[in-house]
């Protein structure tokens, strides 16, 4: 058996891990909750700021945690305009056409990708990748404890948003009533472009959170997305707290997992949760519905 | 103020509005009355921006506003407060309101909070509930003071006592003379005729998309054709 020591270490790195997937789901929720759709472009667009954050340190020799400074606004743009230039007009306003757009987005990034990057893994090496930040007896990884931080202070800042600014109200007001909202002057497909750019922006800065201790391939964004989708499940479709602390409570989850049955089998625990909560709680923990 | 001329609109191959004129003039409230199905949703729609006409004009203050977008009818002081209320359920009472004047400038937002507050003192009485936790009449008050939040030059009322009680219907109709009173031009949609009239300085009838009755309420309301038709007398 293991000490308390090494098994309270590994969920409290776990609860961090869980910290980044809660930002990724948070992205997808937010863009479910207000277009009603699961954007199957998610995980390809990780995968994109992924290999800008990797460019930013290649080329022009950034910190992937200053690179993020760049990215950001870089994936909110891509966001807003696939939103308003490819995948609104090419659905022409059905939810399936949506659906079908961001699927067939994500193979054609992926492959663009490909040919631009070859399937090579690319990595970012740093000097803190391995640093570790001692906690009491626990030592904790040092780009977790970053991770962890930026992730809870973008949950908040986007709540902020959310619940304090006009285009945040407006968001929500679209989320439930389309019709009642263009009625009041909301441009509502300014508002489903901006969800979704908030959305891909939350990817941007997961990406640089994940590029110290990961590696960027053109398939590395969906392995983290269908943890995300397994998030959203869990927390309820569409709600932003639930989010994230279903993100928190699937890092700890595979953490346990990897401890007990090994490294390689660390993903059975998060899909066994998914199957319990489509069983026994279909609504999610946070689920209006 | 508000002119509309042979305006023709419908959803695929049905013609809803088959060329229907009327018009609003400064101060007055205007009853456009008629059962269900005969186009009066669709003309609100059309007018607010968010449903496309096929052809005829619709002027607005001296702008056309014929294909304009919903922003833009907003903007020009045309506010439409739907059938059915279509509030913000997801959020407080004053979210809703605030949202009303999404398109005014933030500075004006204060002044025209209190005067929506003294109209209805029973939203100021609740300005964190959750709207979709009212009442049915208290969320058609929300949704005519979301409407005054963005400061209407004309406002379109589409069935605003539809599912209230008749003491509430009584007060949904004063508070429609109290908002004309203060000089506010009406236009409103109803089922409800009797009522719809009394107050009403004019009257349109709808049938099958285009008016064929309209005239004075006052002259309308002993009119023997409209009494058979509606009143079953």
């Amino acid at each position: 058996m293991y000490s308390p020591t090494i098994i309270l270490e590994a969920l409290v790195n776990g609860l961090m891990l869980g910290a980044v997937y809660a930002l990724i789901a948070l992205g997808l929720t937010l863009i479910y909750g207000v277009l009603h759709i699961v954007n199957f472009a998610h995980g390809a667009l990780l995968t994109v700021s992924m290999y800008l954050v990797w460019i930013g340190c290649e080329y022009f020799g950034l910190d992937p945690y200053v690179a993020i400074l760049f990215v950001t606004p870089a994936m909110f743009a891509i966001g807003y305009f696939l939103q308003r230039l490819v995948i609104g007009p090419a659905s022409r306003g059905s939810d399936n056409g949506i659906l079908l757009v961001t699927l067939g987005l994500s193979i054609v990034i992926q492959n663009l990708l490909l040919a631009g990057f070859n399937s090579d893994t690319r990595t970012i090496v740093t000097d803190y990748a391995f640093g570790v930040i001692p906690l009491g007896p626990l030592l904790l990884s040092q780009p977790r404890v970053i991770g962890l931080a930026v992730s809870v202070v973008t949950a908040g800042l986007l709540w902020l948003v959310l619940n304090r600014t006009d285009i945040g109200k407006a968001i929500r007001a679209v989320a439930k009533e389309k019709l009642g909202a263009s009625l009041v002057g909301i441009d509502v497909a300014h508002v489903y472009a901006m969800t979704f750019a908030i959305g891909t922006a939350c990817l941007a800065i997961a990406g640089g959170l994940l590029m110290p201790s990961f590696y960027v391939s053109p398939t590395t964004g969906a392995a983290f997305v269908l943890v995300a989708f397994t998030i959203v499940v869990l927390g309820g479709m569409g709600s932003i707290p639930g989010a994230l602390i279903g993100g928190l409570l699937i890092g700890v989850v595979e953490a346990a997992s990897s401890l007990f049955l090994g490294d390689s089998l660390g993903q059975i625990g998060i899909f066994l949760i998914f199957i319990l909560v489509l069983l026994f709680k279909p609504t999610g923990l946070f689920g209006a519905r | 103020m508000l002119e509309i001329t042979d305006l023709r609109a419908g959803y695929g191959g049905t013609e809803v509005l088959r060329g229907l004129t009327l018009s609003v003039g400064k101060g007055e409230i205007v009853a456009v009355l008629g059962s269900n199905g005969v186009g009066k949703t669709t003309l609100n729609k059309v007018l607010s921006g968010v449903q496309p006409a096929r052809s005829g004009a619709i002027r607005f203050n001296g702008q056309d506003i014929f294909g304009a977008s919903a922003k833009t009818v907003v903007s020009a002081g045309l506010i439409h407060v739907p059938e059915g209320r279509k509030i913000f359920p997801n959020l407080t009472i004053l979210e809703n309101l605030e949202l009303g004047g999404y398109c005014r400038p933030k500075s004006a937002r204060r002044t025209n909070l209190d005067k929506v507050f003294s109209i209805f003192p029973r939203l100021k009485e609740r300005t964190t509930q959750l709207a979709g936790t009212m009442s049915g009449g208290e969320q058609q008050m929300l949704a005519i003071g979301r409407g005054l939040m963005g400061e209407p030059k004309l406002l379109i009322l589409d069935e605003p006592s539809l599912g209230l009680s008749p003491l509430l219907v009584e007060e949904m109709f004063t508070l429609i003379r109290r908002l004309s009173d203060d000089g506010l031009p009406i236009m409103l949609v109803e089922q409800n005729v009797v009522q719809s009239l009394e107050l009403a300085s004019r009257a349109y009838i709808l049938e099958n998309g285009t008016v064929t009755i309209s005239g004075d309420a006052a002259k309308l309301k002993d009119d023997p054709e409209l009494r058979r038709a509606y009143l079953g007398l």
